[in-house]
C-alpha cells in the first residue's frame, strides 16, 4: 500500500511563518480584531484628552501614561480576541496535532499579537500626537515602544493560552496579566518619559535595559512553559 | 498499533480513566462506544497527545507518548464533532496552512486531491464559515487525511450530521479503512458502528468492559451485547 502523499515534520522557523500567514490572513478578512483594538484605543485617547484637561507642560508629563495604559487595555482585548478564534471552533486543539515543536505556535501567536499592537500603535501615535499636540516620532520613544511591546506579547500570548481554557477567560486574561506587566510598565513609562523630556541616553539606558531583560526573560520561559500550558 | 496498558487520568479529584488497558493492530477499525461520561473523549484525547494521562503506558506505532509525541502526531489524523477548521479562510487556504504545518512536500497537488476526494472543489474559494454543518465536517475529515495518516481518531464524527451527510461520511470512512488504515472512532450509534467497525470495544466506568469481534456477532446481539457491557456490576 503505497502513501498518497510525502511529507517531513514542517521546520520550527516555517511553522512560524504559517501561523502568522494564517492569522494575518484571517484578520485582514474579518477584521473583528483590529476594528476593536483601534476604535477602543482611539476611545480611550479621547476619553483622557475631555477627561484631563491638562496644560501643555502637564500634558507632555501624564503622555507616557495615557499612553501605556491605551496600549494596555487595546491589547488585551486583542489577545482574548486571538485566542478566542483558536478556541472557540477548536481550532487550538487542531494546531497542538499539528507535528511541530509547540513553541513554534507560540512563536506564532506572539508575532501575530504583536503585528496587531504595532498596528494600533502605528495609528494611535499621529492621533494622539495631534490631539495633545506633543511630538511622539522620536526613535527613542519608538524603541521603548516596540520593546514594551515585545514583552507584553510574550507574556499575554503565554497567559492568554492559559485562560482561554477558562469559561471565565474575559475576565481571568486582565487578572493574570496586569500584575506580571508591573515591571514591563514602570520601565516602559520611565523611559518613554526620559525621551519624551529630553533626557541623555544614559538616564534612560536603565530602563532600556530592564525591557530588553524582561523581553528575554519571558520569551525563554514562554519557550519553555508553553507546551504544558495548553495540554490538559 | 495502539498499546495502551494501565491508563489513569484525573481531573482534579474525579477519576475518569481507571487503568485502562486496549490494544489495536494495524488496519483495525474499532468502535468505542459508551455512555456519556464513560471516558471515550478523554481517552482519544490522550492517544491524539492533547491530554496527559496521570498514570499508565501510551505507544502509537512503536513510540511512546508524551516523549516522543511529536512523532505520533505526524501519523495521526483526528476528526471530532468540532471542525478544527478556521471560519475566516477559504475552503482551500484552511487546506494549505495544515498542509504547511505538516510539511507536505507538494501541497497544492495534495489540496486539489482532498478536496475532490470530500466533494468541496467547487467550494475551495469559499470561506468555511458559510458552509453548512454538513460540508464542514467534511472539510474536516480532508484535514484529517491530508497527510495521509496511518492512524484515524474520530470522536463522535456524526454528531449533527443529516442523512446524506452521513452517508457520505460512511463513505469517506469506508474508504480510509479499505486503504489499511487504522480507526479508532468513539461513537452512540450502535448499528452504525457496528456496520462499519471490525470490533466493537465498550468503555463504560473508566474501563473497557467488553470488547467483541463484528464479523463473529450477529447484528441483533449488538443491543444486548452494548447492554450487557454497560451494566453496573451489582453492589456498584
Amino acid at each position: 500500500m503505497g502513501r498518497e502523499t510525502s511529507s517531513a515534520p514542517a521546520s520550527f522557523i516555517s511553522a512560524v511563518r504559517a501561523v502568522v500567514w494564517k492569522d494575518l490572513a484571517a484578520e485582514l478578512r474579518s477584521r473583528e480584531l483590529l476594528s476593536s483594538m483601534l476604535v477602543f484605543a482611539l476611545l480611550v485617547v479621547l476619553i483622557f484628552n475631555f477627561a484631563l484637561e491638562l496644560d501643555p507642560q502637564a500634558r507632555l508629563t501624564a503622555t507616557p501614561g495615557i499612553l501605556w495604559a491605551t496600549f494596555v487595555f487595546a491589547g488585551t482585548l486583542g489577545l482574548n480576541r486571538s485566542m478566542a478564534i483558536e478556541k472557540d471552533r477548536g481550532c487550538l486543539d487542531g494546531l497542538l496535532l499539528a507535528p511541530v515543536d509547540r513553541s513554534a505556535i507560540y512563536f506564532g501567536k506572539a508575532i501575530s499579537n504583536l503585528a496587531f499592537m504595532v498596528i494600533v500603535e502605528t495609528v494611535v501615535l499621529p492621533v494622539y500626537s495631534l490631539l495633545y499636540n506633543v511630538n511622539l516620532f522620536q526613535p527613542g520613544l519608538l524603541l521603548v515602544i516596540l520593546l514594551g511591546s515585545v514583552g507584553y506579547a510574550a507574556v499575554g500570548t503565554l497567559l492568554a493560552s492559559m485562560a482561554v481554557q477558562t469559561r471565565t477567560r474575559d475576565v481571568l486574561l486582565p487578572i493574570l496579566l496586569f500584575p506580571l506587566l508591573i515591571p514591563v510598565l514602570i520601565a516602559a513609562v520611565k523611559a518613554s518619559a526620559g525621551f519624551l523630556a529630553g533626557l541623555p541616553l544614559a538616564d534612560v539606558a536603565p530602563w532600556l535595559n530592564l525591557l530588553l531583560a524582561y523581553d528575554v526573560i519571558f520569551i525563554a520561559i514562554s519557550f519553555m512553559v508553553f507546551d504544558y500550558v495548553v495540554e490538559e | 498499533m495502539i498499546e495502551v496498558r494501565r491508563l489513569v487520568k484525573r481531573f482534579g479529584l474525579k477519576t475518569v480513566l481507571r487503568g485502562l488497558d486496549f490494544q489495536v493492530q494495524p488496519g483495525e477499525f474499532v468502535a468505542l462506544l459508551g455512555p456519556n461520561g464513560a471516558g471515550k473523549t478523554t481517552f482519544l484525547r490522550i492517544l491524539a497527545c492533547l491530554s496527559r494521562p496521570n498514570l499508565g503506558e501510551v505507544s502509537i506505532a512503536g513510540c511512546r507518548l508524551p516523549g516522543q509525541a511529536a512523532a505520533v502526531r505526524m501519523r495521526l489524523g483526528v476528526v471530532s464533532h468540532l471542525p478544527l477548521l478556521y471560519g475566516d479562510l477559504t475552503a482551500e487556504e484552511n487546506l494549505r496552512f495544515f498542509a504547511r504545518m505538516y510539511g507536505l512536500r507538494q501541497p497544492e497537488k495534495r489540496i486539489a486531491e482532498v478536496l475532490g476526494l470530500v466533494g468541496l472543489a467547487p467550494r475551495r474559494r469559499d470561506l468555511t464559515r458559510t458552509f453548512s454543518r454538513g460540508m464542514q465536517q467534511r472539510l474536516a475529515i480532508g484535514r484529517a487525511v491530508l497527510h495521509d495518516p496511518d492512524l484515524m481518531l474520530l470522536d463522535e464524527p456524526y454528531t449533527g450530521l443529516d442523512q446524506d451527510a452521513c452517508a457520505m461520511l460512511d463513505t469517506l470512512l469506508g474508504q480510509v479503512a479499505a486503504r489499511g488504515r487504522t480507526l479508532v472512532m468513539a461513537s452512540h450509534d450502535l448499528e452504525r458502528a457496528a456496520g462499519m467497525a471490525s470490533r466493537l470495544d465498550v468503555l463504560s466506568r473508566g474501563v473497557i468492559t467488553a470488547s467483541a469481534r463484528c464479523d463473529e456477532m450477529d447484528p441483533s446481539q449488538v443491543q444486548a451485547f452494548y447492554r450487557q457491557a454497560t451494566e453496573a456490576p451489582r453492589g456498584a
